[in-house]
């Protein structure tokens, strides 16, 4: 038992030193960066900032470029939230009525879901779809873009988890007197809780850290969103590479959030998602 | 899944009510309490911006097209990304990228996993340090990693400057810029494959490891006859998430090399990118066109023969 527990041990110290090397090490260097003057952060050394100036660098990186990051932050949190909201909620709706309607168009269904998971999106051709209908360039456009990306794998997620939902339970509401959509949303969406929680926050954080999306759908100053704004800053400021990764540490901060407080949710939907796929 | 099953006791209800006409009657009720028209706004949203846009790419990928018209100069596209060395090495590179991305992972994704569910401390740290990199921005990881492997201040090597050690020019040497983004690419990846092979483990019935420890087999042994095999879902799973990403990987690349030195980095989704910026609308599409053959050409054979093949024990 005792040499079990010394190999625990020397084992665990091993690969406890490599993941600081291989991962704590590169967030280090981004976290000293960002409290460095201009001068210090232009020679990209791994060395303890002799001015620190983290508070400074904040609001510089903040109010550079006229604010461009203020706006940024605001439409990543515009596209992010009502982008979700849609995807969540026609996937749930159409998960619940796959699962319960055994069909013959059954296969015909998976196959156009798989697609929608499989299949690299034609940009050229969607946005000439989004320039007929007015909406290319524009944020509902790319809202309505970024909610069908998301559908397949929503799809899959709530129809998985209907499944194991007795049927027992909609009769009952039924006999209750209640309608069909009474039915699911009072009845089934609240049991399905869940994953919907799981849903929202996975596909928040995709959302939130697209880039090749909101580059080819959503061009314009106006419409810049965080990723696209720090892909433009990275080709801009090589004198300022504190504010460049000051940038860097603010964006992540929401996923650092999202993984602290629903840390168990992300590991369930990527790991069923991705088990469907 | 057991015969407590709440589905398989609807289903014998159901075999009951046809012999009962009564019951079916009650039956048909509450199927149209589920409407079909619950799949009207998702199946709206599919069509117009995915289906429309898929189908129609074959079409305008045999036309010189503006958006606005477009004219028919049938396979001209196709031709020309095959015969321009600039285009058809991105074909190669997005093989030699996918395949070494997604073997990578999985072997270090396997091993990592191995590890995280053995019997080690600091459990919970490392798994959370591992699968961290996963949720963050690309962009924000391929501006990070292009500093710290920048030729001359970056801190990799400098650390390889010190030991004596050669200091390739990561992303700058033509030979080598290709290979260091798919570095940079399993670092921040390896993480999901982790997680991925972690549940395939967990979920191995315990029995079958206390069996053969008591049969007297040897670590080694264990791993090779029980362990791997059973893992045999998360490893497709595995495979075939991490081909699809590999395949279809843009931003990472646009982040780091943006397809260059030259073109020595340059993938099929980075030349539909250029090709689009460029205003070669046709060519552009033509690249889609190519890129969703080769997914569809490897994906479905390698999933059909990856869902079918059995476990042997």
């Amino acid at each position: 038992m005792t040499r079990a527990r010394t190999r625990a041990w020397i084992v665990g110290i091993i690969a406890i030193l490599v993941s600081i090397v291989v991962f704590l090490v590169p967030f280090a260097f981004v976290l000293l960066q960002a409290a460095k003057t201009p001068s210090e952060a232009s020679t990209l050394a791994f060395s303890w900032p002799t001015t620190f100036q983290f508070l400074q660098n904040f609001w510089d990186t903040l109010n550079s470029n006229d604010g461009v990051l203020w706006r940024a932050i605001i439409n990543s949190a515009v596209l992010t939230i009502f982008s979700v909201a849609i995807m969540v909620l026609l996937s749930a709706m159409a998960g619940y009525v796959l699962a319960r309607k055994r069909s013959k168009w059954g296969p015909v269904v998976n196959f156009f879901v798989l697609a929608g998971l499989i299949v690299p999106p034609a940009v050229v051709p969607t946005i000439w779809v989004l320039q007929g209908l007015k909406l290319f360039g524009t944020m509902p456009g790319m809202i309505l873009i970024e909610a069908t990306f998301g559908l397949s794998f929503c799809i899959l997620l709530f129809r998985a988890f209907v499944g194991n939902i007795p049927r027992e339970l909609d009769e009952a509401a039924v006999l209750d007197g209640a309608g069909p959509i009474r039915l699911f949303w009072r009845v089934v969406l609240p049991l399905l809780r869940p994953v919907v929680v799981t849903v929202i926050v996975v596909q928040s954080v995709f959302v939130f850290n697209d880039f090749a999306g909101p580059l080819y759908f959503l061009p314009g100053d106006q419409n810049v969103t965080v990723q696209l704004a720090l892909y433009t800053f990275s080709g801009q400021n090589l004198s300022f590479y504190n504010l460049l990764f000051m940038a860097i540490f603010l964006i992540t901060i929401p996923p650092l959030i999202a993984y602290i407080f629903f840390n168990r949710q992300i590991v369930a939907g990527m790991t069923s998602g991705a088990v469907k796929g | 899944m057991s015969t407590a099953n709440p589905a398989t006791a609807i289903q014998a209800a159901d075999i009951l009510s046809e012999a009962h006409p009564p019951e079916k009657k009650k039956r048909r009720s509450i199927k149209s309490f589920y409407p079909t028209w619950f799949f009207i706004p998702a199946v709206a949203l599919y069509v117009i911006f995915f289906a429309i846009p898929t189908f129609s790419s074959f079409y305008f990928s045999l036309t010189r097209w503006t958006l606005f018209d477009s004219q028919f100069i049938g396979f001209d596209n196709f031709v020309q990304f095959f015969r321009d060395p600039q285009l058809y090495t991105s074909f190669i590179h997005t093989l030699i990228y996918a395949v070494l991305t997604s073997g990578a992972k999985v072997i270090i994704g396997f091993f990592l996993a191995l590890l995280l569910t053995g019997p080690i401390i600091g459990r919970a740290y490392l798994r959370a340090v591992v699968f961290f990199p996963v949720l963050i921005s690309t962009i924000g990881v391929g501006i990070m990693w292009k500093s710290l492997l920048d030729p001359f201040h970056g801190m990799v090597n400098a650390v390889l400057g010190f030991f004596g050690l050669p200091q390739p020019g990561w992303f700058t040497d033509p030979n080598l810029a290709l290979y260091s983004i798919a570095g940079v690419d399993i670092w921040k990846g390896v993480g999901i494959a982790t997680l991925i092979f972690m549940a395939g483990i967990v979920a191995i019935p315990n029995e079958y490891f206390e069996a053969a420890r008591i049969d007297g087999a040897s670590g080694w042994k264990i791993l090779r006859q029980i362990t791997i095999p059973l893992s045999k879902g998360a490893t497709a799973t595995v495979i075939i998430l991490s081909l699809i990403g590999g395949l279809r990987s843009f931003d990472i690349i646009w982040a780091t090399t943006g397809g260059g030195p030259g073109f020595t980095s340059d993938v099929i989704a980075s030349v539909i990118y250029k090709q689009y910026q460029a205003g070669f609308y046709g060519l552009s599409t033509a690249g889609n066109v190519v890129l969703f053959l080769l997914v569809t050409v490897i994906m479905v054979p390698l999933s059909y023969f990856l869902n079918r093949k059995p476990v042997e024990l």
